[in-house]
């Protein structure tokens, strides 16, 4: 089946919306003064007040439960746009991720509870996976004990974005089964303020807004469970795979703007006489970065239209989702490390911005399973 | 219904009615149809094949009916090659009339030229070859010295071209030729079209280090050509030629798509997918037991998938009126590096099997593994080489400052 691989004239309209929005209101220099200011909230209220007026928080949300069914076509551009800027806000956390875990695993009441607060972003959630420095989702841990008509978790998450401002965690944990069995995987809702539960915020290399999240006895209603007790992997891996989709468009942002500003400097800064992008040695490093980037636009695009695509199935999304994380994180792996080469000593110091590319990009190259993550994924659902 | 799913609808029927079935099978390299004078068909289904679509035009859908072409839109013409794909049809006519000439002529052509070449284009009845490179003009193509001088009504040409795919096969060629020696370089080239009947052509074939003799030495001496015969106005060939050179290289950069390779009978049954040979030399069933190699296959999946996801997007985005140009330098450098990565992998994924030259001991599938992989080398110096590729990127799309061309200024 033929995906459409070009922005309607709607996407577009959003994506320039986006962009100046972005660039007015959440420009890089608004994550440097939260991180010089060691800013405890991590991102600008005022401005994710804006971003729910502009309606990126509903999106990819029915309309029966206050969102505007404009596509994750339409969350992905945006979040181009946000990455464009390194722009902080709970977009990934709490609409791209654990919105999206509602809106797939919740039953009626939950969907009917909890979206519309997403949406109009007075609730703030995320999804509590990660268990060690890797993400392997199939690999949990924590532990959700049935006593009396009650849940008990114990265990330990991290990586966890924005958990020191989340109202609710989607918590990860077993109901049964080993530790690398799928079946027995299960979501539950917890209340961050819940007993037992302990968030400590970690001061990430790029500035995210990252946690761990400790869980000792902590005690939930059976209807804590989100979706279907022991049965949630399949879902939780589709939620997730939404999750590398709406990531690697906002790591493509990110890529492009760290090349836009390479390409810059190259016609800018003089060397022997001449402009250092004359030189050949650089420009066709900078070529093959400018068609590495191509390449990942058509994967990012590709992928965004598949989700919004009824006829692709969860497998055929799957591996677009693979594909996309993949290519993104090795691309941004590379224009990240070439930006600071290029841009010589003054690449090195903080007062420049190309610094903070290349620290968001091992952050995002690894958020929801690095290249070497996907690359075996999408080898074993090609049957090799 | 819409009038597309009718299109649709009817073009299926067509197609299930007059694609004969061993045109549903894979391309064998010794099947392919170039056409011309003296075409040759091993299956006779290739010429009957090659007849019908010819008729509706359909050997270049997109073609105006004027001149024999199919007249269809670029939507129905999608649809057209969609269902090609569904019923994996063989190409009925591969010739660089198409893929090459028939574009710029369509684009520079006076009505009388483009009457008198495109039918027998689309039809398959003239060859057609391609004169551009030189001994001393590869990468520095526009350097080319083979003279044309007019003399009445005739050009008279002298010089010699290399590189000339299929040369000794061809009816026709296109050529490059110098018509003004005085003027920067660029500025006095000529593109002309000649009989390689006519007095004075000989072609000579180079062995290659694959064995196969596609390309060849193509000398000139006193060719007389009528004037009529120049495309475009006297010393502006350069804007064909090179306008030409991305349709070649949208050509070449197809190789780096799967499905390209089996429409040039490269890719046979057990070879078709890399991974697919790798499992099978191995006795593997699951997963693939060389974890590295596993890896190195999964990467160039995810590349060439993403290659071919940006070719179709380059054929929407150009629907939508935004243009190819320089993308097609783009497309064909990752497109060549993309096939010469697939026969690395291939060799060592069937290992020793994949390094027999000839004779016992290697299946003829292996064989021409063998062949296509030192072959695959071609792909990124024929059609301008990927450091040309990669300068025209960096100084067209990029705007980096040309170096070279400030270089050029200084000499001259």
């Amino acid at each position: 089946m033929t995906l459409n691989l070009v922005l309607s004239e709607d996407q577009e309209m959003l994506r320039d919306a986006a962009r100046n929005f972005c660039q007015k209101h959440t420009p890089i220099k608004q994550l440097r003064q939260l991180r010089d200011s060691r800013d405890a909230t991590g991102f600008d209220r005022e401005s994710w007040r804006q971003m729910v007026e502009l309606g990126w928080t509903g999106m990819a949300i029915p309309e029966a439960y206050g969102g505007y069914e404009f596509g994750y076509g339409g969350l992905g551009v945006v979040l181009q746009e946000t990455g464009r800027t390194l722009t902080c806000s709970p977009l990934i956390a709490s609409v791209l991720l654990a919105a999206t875990a509602i809106n797939k695993m919740g039953n009626e009441s939950q969907k009917a509870e909890l979206l519309p607060k997403l949406v109009s972003g007075e609730l703030l959630a995320t999804l509590a996976l990660d268990e060690t420095p890797f993400h392997r989702p199939t690999q949990i841990a924590t532990t959700a004990v049935l006593d009396n008509g009650r849940y008990r978790l114990n265990g330990h998450k991290t990586f966890v974005l924005d958990a020191h401002v989340a109202d609710l965690l989607i918590v990860i944990a077993r109901t049964s089964g080993n530790d690398i069995e799928t079946p027995g995987v299960s979501a539950f809702l917890v209340d961050a303020n819940t007993k037992g539960v302990t968030i400590t915020r970690t001061s990430m290399v790029d500035s995210r807004n990252c946690g761990n999240v400790q869980l000792d006895n902590v005690v939930l209603s059976a209807d804590s469970v989100l979706g279907e007790p022991g049965q949630a992997f399949p879902l939780l891996d589709q939620v997730l795979d939404i999750g590398r989709i709406g990531l690697a468009a906002e790591m493509l942002g990110s890529i492009e703007e760290a090349f836009k500003h390479t390409v810059e400097y190259l016609n800018q800064r003089q060397q022997f006489g001449v402009l250092i992008g004359s030189f050949q040695g650089l420009q066709h490093r900078a070529a093959v970065m400018y068609s590495e980037i191509e390449l990942c636009k058509s994967a990012v695009v590709a992928a965004l239209a598949a989700l919004d695509d009824p006829k692709q199935t969860a497998t055929q999304i799957a591996m677009l989702a693979s594909l996309a994380k993949a290519k993104l994180s090795d691309v941004f792996f590379l224009v990240s490390n070439e930006a600071i080469q290029m841009h010589g000593g003054i690449g090195m110091t903080d007062e420049f911005d190309i610094g903070f590319f290349i620290k968001r990009a091992r952050v995002a190259q690894q958020m929801l399973g690095d290249a070497t993550f996907h690359r075996d994924r999408f080898a074993t659902l090609q049957g090799f | 219904m819409s009038s597309l799913q009718i299109f649709r609808d009817n073009t299926r029927a067509w197609l299930e009615e007059n694609c004969p079935a061993s045109m549903r099978t894979p391309m064998v390299q010794e099947e392919i149809v170039w056409g011309g004078r003296h075409a040759t068909f091993k299956n006779p289904d290739s010429k009957i094949w090659l007849e019908r679509m010819a008729e509706r035009g359909w050997t270049c859908p997109t073609w105006p009916q004027e001149y024999g072409g199919g007249g269809l839109s670029k939507d129905e013409a999608i649809i057209l090659q969609q269902e090609l794909q569904r019923i994996d049809a063989r190409p009925a006519l591969t010739s660089f009339g198409i893929s090459m000439l028939g574009p710029v002529l369509l684009e520079y052509g006076t009505h009388e030229q483009k009457a008198r070449y495109i039918p027998p284009i689309v039809r398959g009845e003239i060859r057609w070859c391609q004169g551009y490179s030189e001994p001393g003009s590869g990468s520095d193509l526009a350097s080319l010295s083979t003279k044309a001088e007019l003399q009445g009504d005739h050009y008279i040409i002298n010089g010699s071209k290399v590189w000339t795919s299929y040369a000794d096969k061809a009816d026709w060629i296109f050529c490059l030729v110098r018509t003004d020696f005085e003027v920067p370089k660029h500025s006095g080239i000529s593109f002309i079209l000649f009989d390689m009947e006519t007095e004075g052509v000989s072609t000579k074939p180079i062995s290659l280090i694959s064995g196969a003799s596609p390309f060849c030495e193509t000398f000139f001496d006193d060719v007389k050509v009528p004037a009529e015969n120049l495309i475009g106005q006297v010393n502006d060939g350069w804007t064909i030629a090179k306008r030409l050179l991305q349709h070649e290289r949208t050509m070449i950069s197809s190789f780096g798509l799967s499905k390209g390779q089996s429409d040039r009978g490269g890719t046979t049954s057990s070879m078709a997918t890399v991974e697919g040979a790798a499992k099978a030399y191995r006795g593997d069933t699951g997963t693939l037991s060389d974890p590295v190699l596993r890896d190195q296959i999964a990467q160039f999946n995810i590349d060439s998938e993403a290659f071919a996801l940006t070719s179709q997007r380059s054929v929407q985005e150009s629907k939508h009126g935004q243009g190819p140009n320089a993308t097609s330098s783009m497309l064909k450098y990752y497109g060549c590096e993309l096939n010469k990565r697939r026969y690395e992998l291939l060799l060592q994924s069937i290992g020793s099997q994949s390094l027999g030259w000839e004779g016992d001991g290697f299946a003829n599938e292996e064989l021409l593994v063998t062949r296509e992989w030192l072959r695959s080398k071609a792909n990124s110096i024929e059609g301008g080489t990927l450091e040309v590729q990669l300068n025209i990127i960096a100084k067209r799309v990029l705007g980096l400052p040309d170096m070279l061309s400030m270089a050029n200024k200084t000499r001259s």
